[in-house]
């Protein structure tokens, strides 16, 4: 009846120590107490696999779950992006590799891929700063510290599609808000529409709006993880605070930064939402100046050409471009902490 | 938080030289990192233009949604005091062919669903990873957290022939099977659960000869609540904001908010007013929930960063 699960620690991840030895008051399922015994024999065989099987039980759940709604759709990609394969007419002949060819001869795909790279730059640059910057002054001893961070964290709860549409307006090309507050200080009208680096300037302010204070909030806790102590052997070694900032708090937050920057690259290059709604047309502008490779994807499976095969197509270089993505981070990151100083690399 | 020792002065002049001391004093004086004293007014004037930046957008919309078209064509730049057509526009949004209210029913039924689902299978996978002993757990848990880089997202063409397949196009089923559990969940109840749930208590239920699944309902079920509270949070904000999936499957006739509001935008793009009104009023009800447990969203941010 009663086998006590002993503690583990997992290993991996990051559990306590990671001693991989069997706990000591273990295995042989002892039934300590033999108390009616005719009994006890099948309700310890029913004991017993309650304990060997609930924990896959209880686990399976979300893994069928997943492989159902999440991997069988990614690999299924793949074999719609080798065939014909239309909205209505649904599955076609097997073509091999003509969608790719197919999608990689639209000059369309080129101007998507430009795009999403261009918004995802403008975003994520300018919001690690913001987010550092910001931690940094939350990190002082304030006043009414909980006011301030629900404070930068409001835009948070503001959907996409509204924070997309308030700053549509607020850009618009004629008798925008912005354009009028340039105009104030004496710039030139700016076609926030019609050219291309101006819109990604506009589409990645909306994304700056609505993340920049969730990762401060992220970034502001490691802060206040370092050891405080480490500020103090500065400040005795003279060091001024801007120098304290650079040396200390910086490296500190090394490993929060590329979680944050690792989670960025994911989203970022995923965009939809705030380009698709930029316009009430909605395909990124009149030359697609503004369509990213998941409007892209949209446009030809849902849109004019209605060929899930090409829209499978796109998806999968999309996936493989965010992978490789994500193996370059990891391998960069590994050497920078390998070959930098211990005290980065450490947590 | 709180610094253990501070040197005073004068002995830090004598141990590390007067350069020492002297920058010691200049960071007593101003607002030194970390230190406990109170920041100055810069940082405060700072804070609240930060704050001006994150809540002005917002007001911005509520000040055009009060107005009309013609005066928001004529000021590009809204007057700071509302205009009077608020209600009114409201009730156009309302009156409007977008389904506004069967949308608002559309979101709250997925949201409440996924954000209880999620809460209830990731506290089950996390209990199972953080406190049972089986083969296979510790690449398991890799998997886990491998899987939360997946773009999920791109796999929208075989999710949508499949249902399509099943006839779900146009239904919620379709929005709400596919957001039942999430990695993110199942880490984050493994983490949380790893720290606060005491191997006594699970032993000290099993001796008294309960089951597992009544040591979990017993248990691990209540050692989880501010955890799983902060879960269920996030999962519902990220639903009721969620565009991409219920943009493609569900469609103009069985929207969610989000869709709605992308309708509106499309067949009504000229009238401004009526927009933000939209804007508004589906904003309304997560400032709501941000007012009453923004707290909770903030604390939940920050543990999980520490954490993760």
């Amino acid at each position: 009846m009663a086998t006590v699960t002993p503690p583990r620690d997992t290993p991996g991840t990051h559990g306590t120590a990671g001693v991989d030895a069997p706990a000591p008051a273990a295995r042989p399922s002892q039934s300590p107490a033999g108390r009616s015994a005719p009994t006890s024999s099948l309700r310890d065989v029913l004991g017993r696999m309650d304990v060997k099987l609930s924990p896959y039980l209880y686990i399976a759940p979300f893994f069928v779950l997943f492989a159902v709604v999440g991997l069988f759709p990614l690999a299924y990609t793949a074999y719609v992006s080798v065939h014909d394969w239309h909205l209505i007419g649904g599955q076609g002949d097997f073509v091999g590799l003509q969608n790719y060819t197919d999608v990689l001869q639209q000059p369309r795909f080129f101007t998507a891929l430009r795009n999403t790279f261009s918004i995802f730059i403008l975003s994520a640059v300018p919001q690690l700063i913001a987010a550092i910057a910001i931690a940094a002054v939350l990190d002082a001893n304030i006043r009414a510290k909980t006011f301030w961070r629900m404070g930068v964290l409001l835009p948070y709860v503001v959907a996409p599609v509204a924070v997309a549409l308030i700053f549509s307006r607020a850009f618009a090309d004629q008798s925008g808000m912005v354009n009028e507050i340039l105009g104030l200080v004496g710039v030139e009208p700016i076609r926030w529409h019609a050219d291309s680096l101006a819109s990604h300037v506009a589409i990645a302010t909306m994304v700056n709006f609505r993340w920049t204070g969730y990762n401060t909030l992220i970034l502001l806790a490691a802060m206040q993880a370092v050891p405080r102590d480490l500020y103090e052997a500065a400040i005795i070694d003279g060091a001024s605070r801007v120098r304290t900032f650079f040396s200390i708090t910086v490296p500190m937050l090394r490993p929060t930064l590329i979680f944050v920057i690792i989670t960025m690259t994911i989203g970022g290059l995923q965009i939809f939402d705030e380009p698709r709604m930029f316009d009430q047309l909605g395909q990124g502008g009149a030359d697609r100046q503004w369509m990213t490779m998941t409007m892209f994807l949209y446009e030809l499976g849902w849109g004019a050409q209605k060929s899930f095969g090409r829209a499978s197509a796109v998806a999968w270089i999309l996936f493989l471009i965010i992978i490789g993505i994500g193996v370059l981070n990891f391998v960069l990151t590994r050497r920078i902490a390998s070959t930098g100083s211990a005290k980065g690399a450490k947590h | 938080m709180a610094r253990t020792t501070t040197p005073s002065l004068p002995m830090v002049e004598q141990i590390a030289g007067k350069g020492a001391a002297r920058a010691a004093a200049r960071r007593r004086d101003g607002a030194g990192m970390g230190a406990n004293r109170r920041p100055g007014w810069v940082t405060y004037a700072l804070m609240g233009l930060i704050l001006a930046i994150s809540a002005y957008p917002l007001y911005y919309a509520f000040l055009l949604a009060s107005s009309d078209a013609q005066t928001i064509a004529q000021n590009p730049i809204p007057s700071l005091i509302p205009g009077g057509n608020f209600v009114e526009n409201i009730q156009r949004v309302l009156a409007s062919d977008i389904n506004f209210w069967v949308a608002f029913r559309n979101s709250l039924i997925i949201a409440v669903l996924s954000a209880v689902s999620v809460v209830f299978f990731s506290t089950l996978a996390g209990f199972s990873f953080s406190k049972l002993r089986f083969r296979g757990r510790g690449p398991l848990l890799v998997f886990v957290i491998a899987t939360m880089a997946v773009p999920t997202q791109l796999g929208v063409v075989p999710m949508f022939i499949v249902m399509a397949e099943l006839g779900w196009v146009g239904q919620l089923q379709a929005v709400i099977v596919p957001g039942l559990v999430t990695a993110f969940g199942v880490f984050w109840m493994t983490q949380y659960l790893e720290s606060a749930l005491p191997y006594e208590l699970i032993e000290a239920a099993r001796v008294d000869g309960c089951s597992m699944i009544r040591t979990f309902w017993h248990v691990a079920i209540p050692a989880s609540r501010p955890a799983a509270a902060m879960l269920g949070l996030f999962t519902f904000v990220a639903s009721w904001t969620n565009f991409f999936w219920p943009f493609i499957v569900l469609g103009p006739s069985n929207p969610t908010l989000p869709v709605a509001v992308q309708l509106l935008q499309a067949s009504y793009f000229k009238d401004m007013s009526l927009i933000m009104a939209g804007v508004v009023v589906s904003t309304i009800p997560l400032i709501l929930v941000f007012v009453f447990v923004g707290r909770q969203l903030v604390s939940g941010i920050m543990q999980g960063a520490v954490k993760g």
